[in-house]
């Protein structure tokens, strides 16, 4: 099944055509990962894919469903989680708070009459249920919440000991790794249908970089679907069912990592000419 | 017809001089100078001081002026905005915004409050032109506008310094690594945006003949309208923004008369904010990523006290009052307790979901004048007035703030800055609702099992206990699933929508909750004075409740009580002046901001 078909999606900022008809698709359980060199329009891509920009033009369909347009918070409710380029966490709540907030689309007690959000003006009675429900905290609020909250320990014990002891502490005390760490916990809390990732490696050394490794690989085993922004080319080639290059916004090679590592295009515009930049 | 078009032009040239230094500023340093304002009230002052006091000439006025207030931008960039360069937007904001008071209050000490004629240095009706008569200060104050304005566009563009200016405001980072000193490029663009606004001081005092040390805040107001209408960070956009607005003004005011100049003014601000929020001419957009708050407040946890803590001093606000202290001192109590309720609207719209309000007064007035209207019109008793003012209070700001839930940081503070301001202006204009400027009188005292609850102990009693049930509910809210989506918007507005936040519903409740307590809070002002009128609701009561929560420390609901004790409690206490009163708060305000920005109830977190 696919589970993500893009179609020619186009987005310019001031006259920059960023990303300029891209179109491919994620089969249920794939890994595609897309590089390119910097400013090639990975980042933005994903963007459009995950409604955080609207494209200019093109259709994303997401599960079957036209999905185009549609804003972040509806697409995160539909199963598309993903993390940032530049790691974005909640820098005053707790780590097992930012997992919590991960999930958010998972709750119902604690969101009633989550239907009529669609809705204008009668979403107040949504809201304003909520409000009720977080004064009164009825008990099915609260046995609720331990349920999550069981999940959020289950979620931290994917990475170890590296979240499990820092649980408690404020996100903006953590490294660089860990917050990329808990960026990810949060991401896949929700168990979403697909999981969007931007350069998660990026600033890791290489023992946590091949720890990354080993958990998406692990996630992969468990058939969880992977759309992976990523310059480290050997963590692409182990891991990618599919590789997509994108060069000046347009897809120049696409296919899997061996055929695309060989592919003379693929090493004029991007291996050959420019190497891939590791960020700091 | 053409006269007052050309009204509105010689006006609105002022407003095109201020609005030019705000944009110059805000793409320079990305700060929103609300000291702006000020530096044209002390432009007028001065100007006023050197020409009656001193007997100068106007050039010699306009050299004088030029040289006080560009060292009075000097001053505040190097007080209030260099010292905040890597803290979130917010502290910049609430600087300026702290600074603009200390200067406003100053010159109200030194020059005295009163209102002064501003002398006629040149004549007013002298010359004529088919039919269209103007005088030479008409022409003067378009001649030295627009020269000021060629040679600004000379400068920025011929000179080494415009051009590092340019450059700066386009891309700071790589404007840095092509080795441009920003410090010094920032110094000098505080310093050339406030000559512009000292000029704007003389020629608008001359223009509207009479000024005083508020008469800054005003036009400033109105200059921020032109500068957002121009889209900010565009000159030329400053320009027909300030040009624009001014014949906007003058065309009102011919229409409806002269109250009408701060409602339309607003209006427009409110319209450009929902409709086209980046203006005539920006290029910037709005929209962009720009977390508010980010870990400047938050950086602090609040203290947290024991429940039988609370209970010993929730039983000693009861008790202590009760049989110590006297009547004065119970009614300074009441303003304390209703302050505090005002704050804690505020501790949950911008402590708990990070949106900056400047215009918290807004849903306090809508509720005053909703329940005096009730109680005194249709004779509804107070018991009823109550809930339905909280009710409409929540409804209008939820209104007139949500259609700028697209934007974010600077753009939001703003339009909740418009709103108040509308609100207070629709207080003086709909006579028709509200009695215009001399209010509504003679509201009568809530009862209770039939008696009138009118004694100072009893209206103390009454307020403090909704100052409890609001302190309860804001500390069960910040303690739910609610209060934890509210924070995530608060520390990054994008990675909450992908975690599947619908932020700009919450946002809006976070706004109707707060306005619905602060509606509250305005029915009982209005019982407990038994009068209002719309100079009661103005930009300096949103001031004194931001002030407030920040001294208390942003996110902690006791510290807005602490905050209303010590801002309000003490001064009335100590029988300060009205002047030195705010002066103390500005102060108190630049000071939290720099030295302790998780304020009194916060420490910082380890
Ligand atoms: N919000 C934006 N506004 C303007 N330009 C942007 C924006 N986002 C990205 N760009 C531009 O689009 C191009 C592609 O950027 P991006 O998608 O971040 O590339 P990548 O992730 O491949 O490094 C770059 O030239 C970048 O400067
Ligand atoms: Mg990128």
């Amino acid at each position: 099944m696919t589970v993500l078909e893009v179609q020619g999606l186009r987005r310019s900022f001031a006259g920059l055509r960023a990303v300029d008809g891209v179109s491919f698709g994620i089969d249920q359980g794939e890994v595609v990962s897309v590089i390119g060199p910097n400013g090639s329009g990975k980042t933005t891509a994903l963007n459009l894919v995950s409604g955080v920009l609207r494209p200019d033009e093109g259709r994303v369909l997401f599960q079957g469903r036209d999905v185009t347009g549609l804003r972040p918070e509806r697409l995160a409710e539909a199963g598309l989680s993903r993390t940032f380029q530049n790691g974005r966490v909640f820098g005053n709540l707790s780590v097992a708070e930012n997992v919590l907030i991960g999930l958010t689309p998972t709750l119902r007690a604690a969101r009633p009459l989550a239907r009529w959000r669609d809705i204008p003006v009668l979403r107040w009675l949504s809201l304003l249920a909520e409000t009720a429900v977080a004064l009164v905290d009825p008990p099915s609020v609260r046995r609720e919440l331990a349920e999550r909250e069981a999940e959020v320990e289950s979620q931290l014990d994917r990475f170890g000991d590296r979240l499990r002891p820092r649980a408690e502490a404020a996100a903006h005390t953590l490294s660089y790794a860990n917050r990329r760490r808990t960026e990810i916990a949060r991401a896949l809390a929700s168990g979403p249908a697909l999981l969007v990732l931007d350069e998660p490696t990026a600033g890791m050394n290489p023992v946590e970089t091949a720890e990354v490794l080993e958990q998406l690989l692990a996630l992969k085993a468990a058939g969880q679907t992977i759309l992976l922004v990523e310059h480290k080319i050997d963590l692409v080639m182990r891991l990618s069912d599919r590789v997509l290059v994108l060069d000046a916004g347009t897809v120049i090679a696409s296919g899997p990592p061996d055929e695309v590592r060989n592919d003379p295009r693929v090493i004029e515009a991007y291996l050959g000419k420019r190497r891939p930049a590791v960020r700091p | 017809m053409l006269d007052t078009a050309l009204a509105g032009l010689v006006n609105g040239s002022s407003y095109a001089l201020l609005a030019l230094g705000l944009s110059l500023i805000f793409g320079v340093a990305n700060v929103i100078n609300f000291a702006h304002a000020s530096v044209f009230a002390v432009g007028a002052m001065s100007g006023w001081w050197f020409s009656v006091d001193l007997g100068w000439p106007l050039w010699t006025v306009l050299l004088g002026v030029m040289a006080v207030t560009g060292l009075l931008g000097l001053v505040i960039n190097l007080v209030a905005v260099t010292p905040l360069a890597k803290a979130p937007p917010i502290a910049a904001l609430l600087s300026t915004f702290a600074v603009s008071v200390v200067v406003d209050n100053g010159a109200q000490l030194v020059f005295g409050p009163e209102t002064r004629r501003f002398p006629a240095l040149l004549a007013t009706d002298n010359l004529g032109l088919g039919g269209l008569r103007f005088g030479t200060l008409d022409v003067t104050i378009l001649a030295v506008a627009i020269g000021l304005m060629l040679v600004l566009g000379w400068f920025l563009r011929a000179t080494r310094y415009g051009r590092a200016i340019r450059a700066v405001a386009q891309d700071r980072d790589a404007a840095a690594q092509m080795g441009i000193p920003l410090a010094r490029v920032q110094n000098l663009a505080f310093v050339v945006a406030s000559v512009l606004g000292g000029v704007a001081g003389v020629l608008g005092g001359m223009y509207l003949n009479n000024i005083s040390p508020t008469v800054g805040s005003t036009v400033g107001m109105s200059a921020f309208a032109a500068a957002t209408l121009g889209g900010l960070g565009s000159l030329p956009g400053a320009v027909a923004g300030g040009l624009l607005l001014g014949v906007v003004e003058a065309f009102g005011v011919s229409w409806w008369g002269g109250n009408a100049r701060t409602l339309i003014t607003f209006a427009v601000l409110l319209l450009v904010l929902w409709v086209r929020p980046s203006g005539l001419f920006g290029k910037r957009s709005p929209l962009a990523a720009e977390p508010m708050t980010g870990t400047f407040f938050g950086a602090a946890r609040t203290v947290r006290l024991r429940p039988w803590q609370v209970a010993v001093a929730a039983v000693a606000a009861y008790v202590v009052p009760a049989v110590a202290l006297d009547d004065y001192t119970v009614q300074i109590g009441v303003q304390v307790v209703v302050y505090a309720i005002l704050a804690l609207s505020l501790t949950l719209v911008s402590g708990q979901a990070g949106q900056i309000s400047l215009g918290q007064a807004a849903p306090l007035a809508i509720g005053a004048y909703t329940s005096a209207l009730l109680t005194t019109g249709t004779g509804l008793d107070f018991w009823l007035s109550l809930p339905i003012s909280g009710l409409v209070a929540a409804v209008l700001s939820v209104a007139l703030v949500s259609p700028s839930w697209r934007l974010r940081g600077h753009y939001v503070s703003i339009a909740t800055l418009a709103t108040g301001l509308l609100v207070a202006a629709a207080a003086v204009n709909f006579d028709w609702l509200t009695n215009g400027p001399s209010g509504v009188s003679a509201i009568p005292p809530p009862t209770l099992f039939g008696a009138p609850v009118s004694a100072p102990l009893a209206v103390y009693f009454l307020d403090l206990t909704i100052l409890l049930v609001v302190l309860l509910l804001v500390v069960r809210l910040r303690r739910s699933t609610l209060g934890r989506i509210w924070s995530a918007i608060r520390e990054d507005e994008v990675a909450a929508r992908s975690s599947g936040i619908a932020a700009a519903e919450y946002k809006s409740l976070a706004f109707g909750i707060g306005g619905f307590v602060a509606g509250i809070g305005g029915a009982l002002f209005a019982q407990q004075y038994g009068y209002i009128d719309p100079s009661v609701f103005g930009i300096s009561v949103s001031l004194l409740a931001l002030t407030i929560v920040v001294l208390g420390g942003l996110n902690s609901p006791l510290g807005a009580v602490v905050g209303a004790i010590v801002l309000v409690g003490l001064p009335e206490a100590l029988r300060m002046l009205e002047e030195t009163r705010m002066l103390t708060y500005g102060l108190l305000l630049l000071a939290v901001v720099l030295f302790r920005p998780q304020g009194l109830m916060g420490k910082v977190a380890r």
